[in-house]
């Protein structure tokens, strides 16, 4: 993984006392909130309903064991011994103190991370597959891409008042783990005719309360000019996208006005400008960059079982979690590992700091020091060799890591709701909960099979309710918590928005009607049929008439 | 409101009359790009400097064709959020070659100093404060860039690219 | 009877605060002021404000409680929840 030089460690460390100063202006009263608010979202300081909110970047979701030390660390000595990690591969801490927050940052920046660009209207922190470098479907690893994405976008002096905030998002394998098609730019790293290797670009992703697909504006762009074309899309968005309605501000509105061929007209003018200039990245920086990503030393290990078949057949439990958390490896004798942060009744993406170190150790001594945290809020030891993984579930298994869920319908996204945000309509983690618990049984869910049931707390859809097989939206009516059903929606190549099915439920009715839906699946499913195979098949009618007859 | 250009305080020698008020019979004057259409002529038979006093609203299509006649072209920011001046600050001074006074006014705070700095700004109307103190530390806060701009430091790259040549 | 007080985020750490006697501040809703009409909501929103002018809070609002003999109960789930902190691991059939 990408290690800083003495610029970058330097350029963090100076980040850090500029907020420290800022932070103490602002505590003296120099500066006013309204001054400030800015300034703290470039770091990622946001305020919540109950204290500040600390949103740290895990730049493309690739960090090591040092770095989730210092995180169950930090949660220990400025929180209350847990975080949460989020939809766009952060960490967020719920419980810090704005007179500590330089201290954070600074420990933050002693392991090569910080919090900058995890909000405001910037570019934010940049995403990729979480199965990046270890993939078996890979074309090229995204995180080279990303880093560089990083840096450029990192206090990018032309684009840190954009008329809203920006998301990139960057895939190098042929599925799309990325969700790129709902993000401002998606980016999918493609071979052409020729064998050249060069990006498709998306433009005009997003959900929010106007969900769009993004739409392909290029479809092969030559690598090693990335940086001058997205500085391009940038400058146009800069200067047309809206700033007179932040609900119309981002660049999925400006795609829609002016139409996907216009836009892409006028990015591909802006860029035959700039190709030729110094935005690009001269070959040895490229190298240099993609050096850190080279793979790991893996064994050559063929394909083995030593023991995994027994351990296979011995134990349901761990056969159980082979099927689901275990993913295929671009190395034989490799495994990629998906570890859950959503066992039964817990809290989304929540992790305590003695499982962050448990997590840590496991990285280091099974994973070659590699961690991803996923979209999907869960984690990932990208690197793990086949024999290891008894043991290595063994361990999660004793620390409550080993739930067996990864894909299947408890395998819930859901964003801080209610419990903790302050724009927030209602609650998502007691949904979350219920819906984990009345699906208990993980016979049952592997019966269901593959299912993405995701839950926001307001319309913003940061818990990605548009693109969940089954999305679920927490909204307020008359001082009650009313829930809203989206059906087929999804994140792949083939994403879609969901559709809403009918009137909301109250939160005691939830469940239940989750539970009809997938009763009404399991009646009419084809043998093999996926839930959003059989919704595309079948569209809204069964659903909703089965929905609104019972309840 | 005090002006800083090249790190000092300096004294203001431009106008910038009203829209529908008299034009000064003397001196520097910066006009809207409504005025400079409509008095274009006039404008230009003066022989003292002349600016523009825009906005993210103007297109640099209106500017472009005139612009040796520019001394100084400054920007409005009704709100430091408006973040289109710094793509057009880029413009001028990079693609169209503009060499004048690159002025920013309005709601301008030194936590915006340093953007706009390396947008090819330099000259900046501020409010209040200890604007020259302020000034100096905000600009010297961040002494890394990752990205190269006209800005005279080097960026990042140059760095790196410069170590290892002597590595 | 409709009762108002004023909340709102301390500055330092963030944490839900009351208007309380004397200008103090108080985690706990019970020391909260209460207002019974307009013109008291409206003095307390001004004593608060002047709390922000000292940089010691954030954002002061006004907001609806019962009075049930004493303890005070946010009338809005929002505040219900910013009174008792986030019900993690407590299902939605127990309410908050």
């Amino acid at each position: 993984m990408y290690r800083y030089d003495e610029f970058d460690q330097t350029f963090v460390r100076q980040r850090v006392a500029q907020f420290r100063d800022q932070v103490a202006r602002r505590l003296s009263g120099d500066l006013s909130e309204e001054e400030f608010k800015p300034l703290r979202l470039m770091n990622g300081l946001y305020l919540q309903l109950h204290a500040y909110m600390l949103r740290v970047a895990i730049p493309y979701g690739t960090f090591c064991s040092r770095q989730m030390r210092q995180l169950a660390d930090i949660s220990r000595h400025y929180d209350r011994g847990y975080g949460h990690f989020t939809t766009r591969q952060n960490i967020q801490f719920n419980w810090v103190k704005l007179d500590e927050v330089p201290d954070i940052l600074a420990a933050l920046a002693e392991v090569e991370m910080h919090a900058i660009q995890t909000s405001g209207n910037c570019i934010r922190n940049v995403t990729a597959d979480p199965f990046a470098g270890a993939a078996a479907d890979e074309i090229e690893d995204a995180r080279i891409w990303c880093e560089i994405i990083r840096q450029w976008s990192t206090l990018h002096p032309e684009f840190s008042f954009l008329p809203r905030k920006f998301k990139i998002s960057v895939n190098g394998a042929i599925e799309d783990r990325a969700a790129l098609r709902v993000h401002d730019i998606g980016l999918q790293l493609k071979q052409n005719d020729t064998g050249e290797i060069g990006f498709e670009v998306m433009v005009g992703g997003g959900q929010g309360r106007t969900p769009m697909i993004a739409k392909s504006i290029r479809s092969f762009l030559p690598k090693e000019e990335l940086l001058s074309y997205l500085e391009s899309i940038l400058r146009v968005y800069n200067l047309l996208g809206r700033r007179d309605n932040k609900y119309k501000a981002r660049i999925k509105i400006l795609v829609h006005d002016l139409g996907a061929e216009t836009l892409a007209n006028m990015v591909e003018r802006e860029w035959q400008q700039l190709r030729e200039g110094y935005v690009n990245l001269p070959d040895s920086e490229l190298a240099r960059i993609a050096c850190y990503f080279a793979p790991p030393d893996l064994e050559d290990a063929a394909e083995t079982d030593n023991g995994l078949d027994r351990a296979r057949r011995a134990n349901g439990q761990f056969e159980s979690w082979l099927e689901h958390n275990v993913n295929a490896h671009k190395q034989p004798g490799y495994a990629i590992v998906t570890i859950s942060l959503k066992p039964e009744g817990g809290v989304p993406g929540d992790i305590d700091a003695d499982q962050m170190e448990v997590v840590a150790d496991l990285a280091q001594r099974f994973s070659h020091d590699e961690l991803r945290a996923t979209y999907q809020q869960n984690l990932v030891l990208p690197h793990v060799r086949k024999r290891d993984l008894h043991v290595v579930w063994r361990l999660l298994a004793a620390h409550g890591l080993s739930t067996a869920n990864h894909g299947l319908i408890s395998d819930i996204i859901a964003c801080p709701g209610m419990d903790y945000c302050s724009l927030a309509t209602a609650r998502s983690i007691p949904v979350a909960q219920s819906i984990s618990q009345r699906f208990n049984d993980l016979t049952r869910q592997k019966n269901i099979g593959d299912l993405r049931l995701n839950i926001s707390g307001c319309i913003n859809a940061c818990g990605h309710h548009h693109v969940g097989h089954i999305g679920i939206l927490g909204l307020e009516k008359n001082g009650a918590e009313n829930y809203q059903i989206t059906l087929g929606g999804r994140s792949d190549r083939s994403a879609a928005i969901g559709e809403i099915i009918g009137p909301a439920f109250s939160a005691e009715k939830i469940a239940d009607a989750v539970e009809t839906v997938i009763d009404t699946y399991l009646d009419l499913r084809q043998p093999g049929e996926r839930f959003v195979d059989a919704y595309a098949r079948l569209g809204r009618g069964p659903f909703k008439e089965r929905l609104y007859a019972t309840h | 409101m005090p002006l800083i250009k090249n790190g000092a305080i300096t004294d203001d020698p431009w106008q910038f009359p009203a829209e529908d008020g008299p034009m000064p019979e003397t001196g520097s004057v910066a006009v809207s790009l409504t005025q400079w259409q409509r008095e274009k002529a006039v404008l230009l038979a003066r022989s003292t400097p002349l600016g523009l006093l825009l906005t993210g609203n103007d297109s640099l299509d209106n500017i472009v064709p005139n612009i040796t006649a520019y001394d100084l072209i400054a920007f409005v920011f009704p709100t430091f959020q408006d973040g289109r001046p710094y793509s057009m600050a880029r413009l001028l001074r990079e693609r169209y070659g503009y060499t004048g006074e690159l002025r920013a006014t309005g709601d301008v705070s030194r936590d915006q100093f340093l953007f706009m700095y390396r947008c090819g700004f330099d000259a900046f109307a501020v409010s209040a404060g200890n604007v020259i103190e302020d000034w100096l530390r905000a600009v010297s806060e961040i002494s890394i860039w990752y990205q190269p701009t006209n800005d005279p430091r080097s960026a990042l790259t140059t760095l790196r690219h410069k170590l290892h040549a002597l590595e | 009877m409709k009762l108002e007080i004023v909340s709102a985020n301390r500055l330092t750490d963030g944490r839900v605060v009351y208007l309380s006697h004397g200008g103090r501040w108080s985690e706990k809703i019970v020391d909260g002021r209460t207002a019974r009409n307009d013109k008291e909501s409206a003095a307390l929103l001004t004593e608060a404000e002047a709390s922000v002018a000292k940089c010691l809070v954030i954002d002061p609002y006004l907001l609806t409680i019962s009075d049930e003999t004493g303890a005070f109960t946010a009338m809005r789930l929002r505040e219900r929840i910013r009174q008792f902190g986030p019900k993690v691991n407590q299902t939605l059939d127990q309410s908050v």
